[in-house]
């Protein structure tokens, strides 16, 4: 059995070629040689790009590199397609940002200088500008990160074309040329704040919902940046593999209706800044492979669930779960690949403009207002019935009444005297008039949360260590809709709440 | 009678880490009447180069799911996978595909 299995493979030609000899196996069971593999890496790359046309040549476009071997991978495509004697060049304009997440694991500031020193050095040798941000920074940004802005038009797939042909016209010279990278000076990190943000970390119980809200950080730091330094795009460099688990792993944190936006090929849920994935055609061995071979430069930084158990949080379950069942189904990846292809959000049209209808951390539509008989409010209710004290804290949980909305329970708050229990917000103070104060911020919160966001903040022993901006836009929301009931009497509704 | 035979090994991705963060090994494997295959291999880096946490580098016979492993550059399920036998001056790659080390 053994020498037939030897006879076999030893023997095996690349399927594409057919003449020289094969060294890896792609999915099941197709073999490439090495220079097969390599033509179809990078074409992969450029087709993908090609064939969703969301990028526009002249474009700036910020690379989102963590380090790791998707994402450097990402970089060298980028700089194999940008140079000049690639045929059909790349059409952008390229700039990368590098999160430092060292407080995050508790590295000391001469490790983190290290690590960054590294990174640094390979940046310089693409020359494109280079952004190095410490994740402090979160804790400095403004709250318009969190709010909604209008979406940039949508531009039919003619106009695609006819930008690439004006683009070889022109030769490309009235679109901003590559800047020249500026000196930078690695940032200095004030000790104050890593303290503030491993207390915020702190105050996450599980690892589960730790690795959720470092997610969602990362995100606002990554589309701030491009948003600051005028890049209209966000590239991401989440693999096949990657994206995989990161569906089964959305299922289980309750984050299904957002399931088309957090693996898809692009994500708008930003508005102006649209989130990129060209890397989710490849799987992780295809990455590892062709990064050995060509030797692409990556740094291994350890994240917070290095070296952890299986069972250490949802996510580390599901990508050992995916990973074993990879080794004996090679197809599993790509299976669960195509079927998140077919994805697609559920539109809605809301009434409200304001963007009071997202979520205020991971900014999708929020899926949390739904009628009576829904699982949704059996955990409300579950949750009421063994959690606060506070009758008040229950009617903050229930979904945001709105006006016609005939089965929206008024629950008359027992322990302070308007009927919206928010009321206390208006006054500024946060949960000043009830005496257990310490819960109904975070049911408060919750309102404006989608279901998994309100799971991961429930997993928070106090919300009070979010950042700045993310509390203020919670008190400005909440004073606004609490405002928006209030009038919602004289207002005239545009017909779809059944008047 | 086989005898020894000089490996190049090499971890990356990650699974340095496991090793004291060294990426590169230049080991010698002691002469036996067999020749080497991979699972000796295996056992024998479990045995004499694994610095910590066993479960994360090897499973059962095999390496952990998610580890790719190169024999001179080419996948070895293509050379046998475990019951590939080693010659002197093979090199050998296993690069950790995973998050958590």
């Amino acid at each position: 059995m053994a020498a037939l299995l030897l006879f076999v493979s030893v023997s095996k030609k690349c399927v594409k070629c057919k003449e020289a000899p094969a060294a890896l196996v792609i999915r099941a069971g197709d073999a490439y040689c090495r220079l097969c593999f390599k033509d179809f890496f990078i074409h992969k790359f450029k087709a993908v790009l090609g064939k969703n046309r969301i990028i526009f040549p002249g474009e700036k476009v910020l690379l989102a590199v963590s380090g790791g071997p998707s994402s450097c991978s990402m970089l060298r495509q980028v700089q194999e397609g940008l140079s000049q004697k690639a045929n059909k060049k790349l059409r952008f304009v390229p700039g990368v940002a590098f999160i430092d997440e060292g407080a995050a694991i508790g590295q000391s500031v001469e490790e983190r200088q290290r690590t960054v020193a590294e990174l640094q050095a390979v940046f310089q040798a693409t020359g494109f500008p280079f952004y190095i941000l410490p994740l402090e920074q979160v804790l400095d940004l403004p709250a318009s990160v969190v709010a909604t802005n209008p979406s940039p038009s949508e531009q039919p797939a003619s106009a695609y074309k006819a930008a690439v042909h004006h683009f070889v016209e022109t030769d490309g010279s009235n679109f901003p040329r590559p800047q020249e990278p500026k000196k930078t000076l690695l940032p200095r990190v004030q000790e104050s704040h890593t303290l503030m943000l491993q207390q915020l970390l702190g105050s996450v119980k599980t690892l589960t919902a730790r690795e959720e809200l470092l997610n969602t950080l990362r995100q606002h730091l990554l589309v701030h940046t491009a948003r600051t330094e005028g890049y209209s795009k966000l590239m991401l460099g989440d693999s096949c593999t990657r994206l995989a688990v990161k569906l089964l792993t959305s299922i289980s944190l309750g984050r299904g209706a957002q399931l088309a936006q957090d693996t898809g090929f692009s994500d708008s849920r930003y508005g102006d800044i649209i989130l990129v994935r060209p890397m989710r055609d490849y799987s992780a061995k295809e990455v590892a492979y062709y990064n050995h071979l060509f030797t692409v430069p990556y740094v291994v930084i350890p994240s917070v669930d290095t070296k952890t158990v299986d069972k250490a949080s949802i996510q580390r379950l599901t990508e050992s779960f995916v990973t074993k069942l990879q080794t004996d189904f090679p197809s599993t990846v790509s299976t669960i690949y195509r079927t998140s292809e077919k994805l697609q959000t559920a539109c809605r049209k809301r009434s409200g403009a304001d963007g009071c209808d997202r979520c205020l951390l991971c900014l999708c539509s929020l899926d949390t207002a739904v009628e009576a008989a829904s699982a949704f409010q059996a955990t409300l209710i579950s949750d009421q019935l063994s959690g606060s004290k506070c009758l008040r804290g229950s009617a903050a949980e229930t979904p945001r009444p709105e006006p016609g909305r005939p089965e929206s329970p008024p629950l008359t708050a027992q322990c302070c005297s308007s009927a919206e229990g928010r009321g206390c917000g208006r006054a500024g103070s946060d949960g000043g008039c009830c005496s257990s104060a310490k819960l109904p911020e975070t049911t408060r919160l919750k309102s404006l949360l989608c279901y998994s966001c309100a799971l991961t903040v429930r997993d928070m022993s106090t919300v009070n260590h979010l950042p700045q901006y993310i509390l203020s836009e919670a008190q400005r929301r909440q004073r606004r809709s609490q405002m928006r009931e209030e009038i919602s009497d004289f207002l005239l509704d545009d017909g779809d709440e059944g008047n | 009678m086989a005898a020894s035979i000089a490996i190049h090994l090499e971890f990356g991705g990650g699974a340095e880490l496991l090793f004291n963060g060294v990426k590169k090994h230049h080991v010698t494997l002691p002469s036996q009447s067999e020749p080497w295959d991979m699972k000796q291999l295996l056992v024998w880096i479990q045995r004499n180069l694994l610095k910590e946490r066993p479960e994360l580098f090897v499973q059962g016979d095999s390496v952990r799911p998610g580890i790719l492993v190169l024999i001179n550059d080419a996948d070895w399920e293509l050379m046998g996978e475990l019951d590939y036998q080693l010659q002197d001056q093979d090199n050998v790659v296993f690069i950790s595909t995973l998050h958590g080390g």
